[in-house]
């Protein structure tokens, strides 16, 4: 059983709504059914999902949807305003003390990912507020932990401060403040053990590192993956410490991220940061509506067009469209394509972002292999640069020589060829319809 | 005899040491979950439509999985009225059965390890980051180790910053040997070479550390394909264990790994980590359902030798402890 987006699911309900004059509560209930579902499958925690209901199902009843002609979209629509609402504005200021330097704590359960965080974040200081920060390895007990931080500070050119894994976190977080107050360090983060929010011991060191390195922020950082038990432990964790922020980690995975709605309604702490990726720039700051349409299965189209808007060239995109227009676009001009989307990421990360994604049958399965594009790229830089230009000169020993020199076989040439063939058709309809429309026709990827 | 009579004199008979470990392991996630089912029956006067629902949501805040849930109050409510059940006491028996039913699978599919005398074993593990990978290759060396084989691990998480010490680190304290090569090379030659040493020393049981990946990086789980693949051609039969490595605070992810982990590596078992928090790890209920892999080890502490062999009655036992001693 594939993950349903709420579109998905309301799509069965609509149907038998379909035909009636007009919406009755009881039609609204079966629609919260729906969303209730689609909901605890996203990992919301359970109560979470029960007040959230009874939120929605009030705004849902009292008129909005079922005055609506639309019925389905609307409660789309309330479903998804009230979860944005929920999670919080956009907000990934981090404080700054007025003394420096500012105190960072990182806490969290085992593997959650606060070492990496903790290097990422650093990163982005730097990066983004041009700051100086220092690394405190205070994570005594996992073996190698420090070394990890260590490797992570040489990777980014930071300094780590670290006593050995012998003496007191305490004690580290202590003498690493007088260390970046000489060093003139304006950020201090202290990477801490990983532990279980019922360990009364360790909660209690980390209450008496909060004591003694007297933080302004404290991070807790939480696996996006986290399930039902993401509310018993931020609970915890806020209790004892009293965070100032969450940080989610592993978001780059298919995971709907529920976690994330069932933290902000524990804890009431906003959500500063999104951990997307393996490396160290892969830090973004958190964006409530997104998640929204993520944990709703609905595609992250913003982040999608963001990540084109960084990588496609402007300048080329505006050239490109003068090619379409004036059928002179060419296998170099393809090859320049596929680069570009290829920059934005791997694919089948790309598609998923499409809304819908999850619902088209085609696409759903899709395993777009990366391989295969390489093929691609292989066959056409394996032609002439007249083959290139006039495609229709390619005849069979051609066809025989691209195959050979790419390392592929002449099927597979003689697809590109039909592909490339259907994809100008494809241009020249386009084009014609748009023409005297409106100027400007923007080409996918744009 | 009734289920809890029965379940208790099975478990009275074996090793106290492994049961009460299980017990105190799970002390945290039974109380809670045993607590809510306490206080939904002695609430209850009758068996109706409102207990079942909450009912469903006990078990879906255990993580167990919306549609397994759905499955099973299905077939709890049949059970409930061909056995004429009138009070909610004798449905919490009934809950039970199921479970260790659903655990235990229909084919009985074997939870040992399969690791025979007089050959090269070898275990390799997979799992997404964070989940405890390394941690459970040194408890597992341990554990082996304590039953008289000897063991060899691969450092074959090339990629995580501090990864290699990390295990280096194990097999200092478990008095194993690692064989490694520098971050960043091919995590397929460092097994291949652990499995030249294996073979040269005549180890009994090889352990194969791969570094975290989520299960939507393609290149990722192509590179994981590729180890198994050269296991598969130095030793035949091998790998004799593919373990993947749960996280039991997961939720409803945890399917989706299983899925694409197995379609890249083919899993034989699952270690189930970190039970010994307040997390639950119902989704390995829905999992066994579904694709049918069994739970073969569970993490229980933070200690050396807090992993022990997954046994679907003890499990069951530690979620319901309380009630099995009263029976």
């Amino acid at each position: 059983m594939a993950f349903e987006g709420l579109a998905n699911r309301l799509q069965n309900t609509m149907a038998k709504i379909r035909g009636k004059g007009k919406v009755s509560e009881a039609d609204v209930k079966e629609m919260m059914r729906e969303v209730r579902l689609a909901l605890l499958e996203a990992d919301v925690n359970y109560k979470v999902v029960k007040d959230f209901i009874k939120k929605v199902s009030e705004r849902a009843v009292g008129q909005e949807v079922m005055k609506s002609l639309t019925p389905g979209q609307q409660v789309i629509k309330v479903v998804k305003e009230e979860l944005t609402e929920l999670m919080g504005g956009e907000q990934s200021k981090i404080a700054v003390s007025k003394r420096p330097p500012t105190v960072i704590l990182m806490a969290g359960l085992q593997g959650a990912g606060k070492t990496t965080t903790t290097g990422k974040l650093a990163n982005y200081l730097r990066k983004k507020h041009n700051r100086n920060p220092l690394l405190v390895a205070a994570d005594i007990y996992r073996p190698a932990a420090i070394k990890q931080l260590e490797t992570l500070g040489k990777q980014l050119g930071m300094p780590v401060f670290s006593l050995g894994d012998k003496v007191s976190p305490v004690e580290i977080a202590k003498q690493a403040l007088e260390y970046a107050k000489n060093e003139h360090h304006d950020y201090v983060l202290i990477d801490t053990a990983g532990r279980l929010h019922i360990d009364e011991n360790l909660m209690d060191e980390l209450k008496q590192v909060k004591e003694a390195a007297n933080p302004d922020e404290i991070f807790l950082v939480v696996d996006a993956m986290t399930g039902q038990d993401a509310v018993n432990v931020a609970k915890s964790f806020h209790d004892e410490l009293g965070i100032t922020g969450v940080i989610l980690t592993k978001l780059d995975g298919d995971t709907r991220g529920g976690a994330a709605l069932s933290i902000r309604a524990a804890t009431g702490a906003p959500i500063k940061f999104a951990g997307m990726g393996e490396k160290l720039d892969a830090l973004e700051p958190f964006h409530p509506e997104r998640m929204a349409s993520r944990i709703l299965g609905m595609g992250d189209v913003l982040t999608l067009i963001e990540k084109a808007q960084e990588n496609v060239d402007q300048e080329k995109a505006k050239q490109l469209e003068e090619k379409m227009r004036t059928m002179s676009f060419t296998f170099d001009d393809f090859l320049e394509q596929l680069e570009q989307v290829r920059n934005m990421g791997p694919l089948d990360e790309l598609i998923s972002m499409l809304p819908g994604a999850g619902k088209m049958k085609g696409l759903k399965n899709i395993q777009v292999d990366e391989k295969q594009l390489s093929h691609v790229e292989a066959i056409i830089r394996s032609m002439t640069k007249e083959e290139k230009e006039k495609p229709e000169i390619i005849n069979a020993s051609r066809r025989k020589r691209i195959a050979k020199g790419s390392g592929t076989s002449v099927q597979e040439v003689n697809r590109l060829l039909k592909q490339f063939e259907e994809m100008k058709k494809m241009m020249k309809q386009m084009t014609s319809m748009t023409k005297g429309k409106r100027k400007g026709f923007k080409f996918p990827f744009m | 005899m009734s289920f809890f009579k029965k379940l208790k004199e099975k478990i009275s008979k074996q090793k106290d040491s492994v049961t009460a470990k299980f017990k105190e392991g799970l002390e945290k996630t039974r109380s809670s979950f045993t607590e809510s089912l306490n206080e939904l029956v002695s609430r209850y006067r009758k068996v109706d439509e409102e207990f079942f629902e909450e009912l469903e949501e006990i078990l879906i805040t255990a993580d167990v999985g919306v549609q397994t849930v759905m499955d099973l109050i299905d077939e709890l409510k049949k059970e409930v009225k061909r056995r004429n059940i009138q009070e909610p006491k004798e449905v919490r028996a009934a809950i039970s059965e199921k479970l260790v039913e659903i655990y235990q699978g229909e084919d009985g599919a074997p939870t040992d390890l399969n690791i025979e005398d007089g050959r090269l074993n070898i275990v390799l593990f997979v799992g997404v980051n964070g989940v405890g990978k390394t941690t459970t290759i040194g408890k597992l060396a341990h554990r082996l180790k304590e039953e008289g084989k000897s063991v060899l691990l691969a450092a074959g998480d090339t990629f995580r910053a501090g990864a290699i010490e990390q295990l280096e680190v194990w097999g200092d304290r478990v008095g194993v040997d690692v064989i490694k090569q520098s971050a960043g090379s091919d995590p397929a030659a460092v097994v291949y070479d652990a499995i030249q040493a294996a073979r040269s020393r005549k180890v009994d049981v090889l352990l194969c550390d791969t570094a975290g990946r989520l299960q939507n990086k393609m290149n990722l789980m192509k590179e994981l394909e590729k180890v198994k693949r050269v296991i598969e051609r130095e030793i035949p039969g091998a790998p004799h264990e593919v373990l993947l490595v749960l996280d039991a605070t997961t939720g409803q992810n945890a399917m989706s790994q299983a899925r694409q982990f197995s379609e890249a590596t083919n899993v034989t078992g699952i270690a189930l980590t970190k039970l010994d928090g307040t997390a639950k790890g119902g989704i390995v209920l829905a999992i066994r359902n579904e694709l049918n892999i069994p739970v073969k080890l569970v993490g229980l502490g933070e200690k050396m030798d807090d992993l022990e062999k997954f046994d679907a009655e003890k499990y069951v036992y530690g979620l319901f402890a309380d009630l099995v001693d009263e029976a």
